[in-house]
């Protein structure tokens, strides 16, 4: 094939060098030596995250735990459980910032898959309850109460830690994989998906609060007694919760930060801004944003299946629009585009809102609307934007 | 029939192909043999040509946006396509590369891979590449990183969370680099980069593809004199490795291009309306009036 003569390319339009005269030399020849792919974290980073890991898994829980409470130093069990909770928040905010600020992917519904994670984790505490319950039966309260006689068929696996813990992973993750397969693949965009999230999460709120689908009906589960044959209100089992909950944000976000360091983060950007292209030099856009998309939903659904144990209870509630919406708040005024911005997000906001509505409980809300004005109106890279000069990609 | 006698007629057998096929490449026409095997999803260039755009008609609310256009494109060649605003210049290119569905006629790349089929990611990895007539390249990253992700590789995801790239590509990134003059920048974010650059980045993007066809959609929109000068000598050194096809209203880059010797086609409401030198297109009173209006 291809045996075309070689037409005179010699007739140059410039006289300098064209074809055969140019000097083909190697990559390293060019003086770029090595290649210009982002290390995964510094020096300084990896201290950051050694330090980070301190706090979460030694430093707290001996100030809550060795300190005695009458010292200035000592963290009351109060602190052990808002730290916990605003870091499986954490968790969420840095979900909706690996999508929102590396893919320009909104979502406004991961509350649904925050709180199908809780449940997966909820239905195994409830049946820890054993016959402790008020109608001191095997089955939990709430099926009692609608004379139920045995377990439905989804509740099989429930006395089985490990298997909740999986269920934690794959029923948010087979959910996000199919919703996102059919809107990626319609080349759903923007605001478009932001709003079809919304409904997903509004569709799933209305059908948790049904009693027949037999997930506790519009009080959820509660009550919970122990986890693992462990009481569940014990200072040990608070702090070990608050710690495995740092542990895991911190894992994730050095996975996070692995993802947007390789080809496929890179990828992503691309796709951002410039999917046409992307497309164009024989990338499917669909498969790249269905893997970021599914596991940004599994980070959720881990962060719920973790919150549940420590505030104690799990109901249609986290599955409405307002609380997903949060969750994006969170990202945006910590600053997206950035891992780390949506992490100070989270802890800014829900600190703020801990003590707001302690201090003056009816204007938090006005806070909360005033704090995302100014962050939209000076400063949009978001708290980290206002230390960094230049947004990092 | 005796082995030797079996043996002796296979000799002679090969060596009347050898000197078939030697005939054949001194005469510089394309090697086909009837024992050639045409593997689906592959194109198939032995007749010469990379393109075949037959018929194709495409309405958009009953506007006709191209009405029965027929074009082939060589192997090796550069065609220019001009014409006036609307004449379906960039609807043309869509339906080649994937983005607009044609409502009749038929596109094959190479005689065999019917383009209508494909996806735009497919069509891209079957070896044609396309250059918008907005630069467009990713602007947040590095003029490496931009080259990086298009060098033609594994497309997969699985394969994008691991791969770095070789010293073989790393060479070829070096050498796209010196060809669309931008080493010295390799590591500026291409959202940086003057109009002209950021036009030469994406032809360089094109060429890590290392596609057959390569469309290109006035690729020296808002270019400096000096830089159209440059960007015709890049084509023209493009020329015979890949074919390409260049859209263009730049008379004088056209003429760059054409060197007094190439073909040209002029595209008007949806049709071929000439097609031929550029001086004798220009010469037509067709193209003439419709350029020039009545």
């Amino acid at each position: 094939m291809s045996a075309v003569a070689p037409t005179s390319t010699t007739t140059a339009v410039r006289p300098e060098p064209v074809e055969g005269q140019r000097v083909h030399r190697g990559f390293d020849e060019l003086g770029l030596n090595g290649t210009p792919t982002a290390r995964l974290l510094g020096a300084r980073q990896w201290a950051g995250v050694l330090v980070a890991v301190v706090i979460v898994a030694v430093l707290l829980p001996l100030l809550n735990l060795a300190v005695p409470p009458g010292s200035a130093l000592h963290l009351p069990d109060f602190y052990v459980g808002l730290v916990g909770k605003i870091l499986c928040y954490a968790i969420c905010a840095l979900a909706i910032g690996l999508i929102w600020g590396y893919a320009g992917i909104l979502s406004l519904g991961h509350g649904l898959f925050f709180a199908l994670g809780g449940y997966a984790m909820g239905m195994y505490l409830m049946r820890q309850i054993g016959r402790d319950g008020q109608y001191q039966s095997d089955l939990p309260d709430f099926m009692v109460f609608l004379d139920w006689k045995d377990l439905p068929w989804h509740w099989a696996l429930s006395d089985s830690l490990a298997a909740q813990a999986l269920l934690v992973v794959l029923v948010p993750g087979l959910l996000a994989f199919v919703f996102g397969w059919f809107a990626f693949r319609s080349r759903i965009k923007g605001v478009y998906f932001s709003i079809i999230t919304q409904a997903l999460t509004f569709a799933a709120m209305l059908l948790f609060f049904r009693n027949e689908t037999g997930f506790g009906g519009n009080n959820g589960f509660t009550d919970f007694k122990r986890i693992a044959g462990i009481p569940i209100a014990t200072p040990g089992m608070r702090v070990l919760l608050m710690a495995l909950s740092g542990l895991t944000l911190i894992g994730m976000y050095v996975m996070a930060r692995a993802i947007v360091a390789s080809k496929f983060g890179r990828v992503l950007l691309a796709i951002r801004d410039a999917e046409s292209r992307v497309m164009f030099s024989g990338y499917d856009p669909v498969h790249y944003k269905l893997a970021i998309w599914t596991l940004s939903a599994v980070m959720c659904a881990v962060a719920g299946a973790l919150y549940v144990p420590q505030v104690g209870i799990i109901n249609p509630g986290e599955m409405s629009p307002a609380a997903s919406i949060e969750m994006a708040i969170w990202a945006a005024v910590g600053g997206r585009g950035t891992l780390i911005g949506p992490i100070v997000g989270a802890f800014f906001v829900n600190g703020a809102k801990s003590w707001f509505t302690a201090a003056f409980p009816e204007f938090w809300l006005y806070f909360l609307g005033a704090l995302f004005i100014a962050v939209t109106l000076f400063l949009p890279n978001g708290l980290v934007g206002l230390l960094r000069r230049r947004p990092p990609r | 029939m005796t082995p030797d006698l079996m043996a002796e007629g296979a000799r002679r057998r090969e060596a009347m192909a050898a000197r078939a096929a030697e005939a054949l490449a001194s005469a510089g026409a394309p090697q086909a043999s009837y024992g050639r095997v045409v593997r689906a999803g592959t194109p198939d260039f032995a007749h010469g040509v990379v393109l075949y755009v037959e018929d194709v008609t495409v309405s958009f609310d009953g506007f006709k946006a191209l009405n029965g256009l027929s074009l082939a494109v060589d192997v090796g060649e550069l065609r220019c396509i001009i014409g006036p605003n609307g004449a379906g210049k960039t609807t043309m290119m869509d339906c080649i590369t994937g983005k607009t569905r044609p409502d009749a006629g038929r596109i094959t790349f190479g005689t065999n891979v019917d383009l209508r089929r494909l996806s735009e990611p497919e069509i891209a990895n079957a070896g044609i590449g396309r250059k918008f007539q907005k630069p467009t390249v990713y602007e947040p990253l590095t003029v490496f990183d931009n080259l990086e992700l298009a060098l033609a590789a594994d497309r997969r995801v699985r394969a994008s969370l691991f791969s770095r790239p070789s010293g073989e590509q790393l060479d070829r990134i070096g050498d796209v680099l010196q060809r669309i003059h931008l080493v010295a920048d390799a590591r500026r974010v291409a959202g940086t980069l003057s109009h002209g650059q950021k036009q030469w980045l994406e032809i360089g993007m094109l060429l890590m593809q290392e596609p057959k066809l390569l469309l290109l959609d006035e690729p020296v929109a808002g270019m400096t004199d000096e830089e159209t000068e440059r960007t015709a000598e890049l084509c023209l050194s493009l020329e015979g490795r890949h074919s390409l096809v260049v859209v263009e209203h730049d008379m004088k880059f056209v003429e760059l291009l054409t060197q007094g010797r190439k073909k040209v086609t002029v595209l008007h409401e949806g049709r071929v309306l000439a097609e031929g030198l550029l001086s004798e297109v220009q010469a037509d009173p067709k193209v003439v009036e419709v350029y020039l209006g009545r």
